[in-house]
């Protein structure tokens, strides 16, 4: 049962992220009044709302560093993304491992 | 919910870094004395920050046509308390603002707050709001791990409209502007963090029934179920 709603659990994710990009054709109106690039990111589109709200105010600070291009955005994020599942992944192996050999133990044990 | 570089006046970004050291300050200690008291909780702790660390790169597309990202801090802070994921949340934003450019140096303090501590505060009010409502354990984790997310992201928009208020409505034009921007966009992606939350937790529970006993995250009960 548990593992069966794992599984229903996971593919409601992927509905729920899945639908959007079939349902959705049309990218939010700025405040401005122009269209954003469909799927944007919303801290973009917060910057716009300042933007809109305060048009003198100019960011103080610039990041020391940008990404070289969207390639190498992409790249630190799915670095950050594999790091995290694989220190997960490897977790969950040694779990599993750990609690499969208690119970061969206790078994044995009792033999 | 990262607010940009440079994109907060200099008296808020300082307020916002003071009012989030302590909370950093005081989680730093906790991990270190849960890690004294129990070394084997080391490797779960590092299952907490890799949730978080994972969740916040992924920006999944939502209903409105935008993109924005969970932020996986309700998982950590049922299992370590609240003050834990300070810490744990300023490095993942500390990283995000020094190599992506995403977020920044001077409004670190203001990330920290909404993603660090506003969101697993609410995580684990809710979270024994609804134990003590006596809801099941997978419905509790969830709505604690989705109100945390949508939490956060209302905590930026505040965050936001404090510092620029509109000029005509003031405070509450400018929040309803920013919680306009993040609000319902971010409802589904909670959704998908409440259920992700839930997978991992399912998962830790059969594998690490009795860690999870000790650090009084489940009751006796539901170890079994």
């Amino acid at each position: 049962m548990k593992r069966h709603q794992n599984l229903l659990l996971l593919l409601a994710v992927a509905a729920l992220l899945a639908l959007p990009l079939r349902m959705v054709k049309k990218a939010p109106v700025t405040p401005q009044g122009t269209q954003t690039a469909l799927f944007a990111g919303s801290d973009d589109q917060a910057r716009d709302v300042i933007k809109s709200i305060a048009p003198s105010y100019k960011p103080w600070a610039e990041p020391l560093m940008q990404p070289a291009s969207n390639e190498v955005e992409t790249l630190l994020f799915a670095l950050q993304a594999a790091v995290g599942s694989g220190f997960i992944g490897y977790y969950l192996g040694v779990a599993t491992t750990r609690a499969r050999m208690g119970r061969a133990a206790a078994t044995e044990t009792k033999c | 919910m990262h607010i940009m570089e440079g994109f907060l006046p200099v008296s808020h970004a300082i307020g916002w870094s003071i009012a989030s050291a302590p909370f950093v300050a005081v989680g730093l200690r906790s991990i270190n004395k849960k890690i004294a008291e129990h070394p084997e909780q080391r490797m779960l702790l590092g299952v907490a920050a890799a949730f978080t660390f994972v969740l916040s790169a992924l920006k999944m597309p939502s209903v409105t046509g935008s993109s924005s990202h969970p932020t996986g801090t309700g998982l950590g802070a049922i299992l370590f308390g609240p003050t834990a994921l300070a810490p744990i949340g300023g490095v993942v934003l500390l990283f995000q603002a020094l190599l992506l450019a995403h977020g920044g140096i001077t409004t670190l303090g203001a990330n920290i707050f909404s993603m660090a501590i506003v969101g697993p505060f609410a995580a684990v009010a809710v979270f024994r709001g609804a134990t003590a409502l006596r809801l099941p354990f997978g419905p509790s984790v969830f709505l604690a791990a989705s109100l945390a997310d949508v939490m956060t992201y209302l905590t930026t928009a505040a965050q936001l409209a404090l510092a620029f208020p509109d000029p005509a409505g003031g405070f509450l034009a400018s929040l309803a502007k920013f919680a306009g921007v993040f609000a319902i966009t971010q409802i589904p992606l909670a959704i998908c963090e409440g259920f992700l939350t839930v997978v991992v937790m399912n998962a830790l529970i059969r594998f690490n029934a009795r860690e999870l006993r000790e650090m009084n995250v489940t009751p006796r009960e539901v170890i079994r179920a």
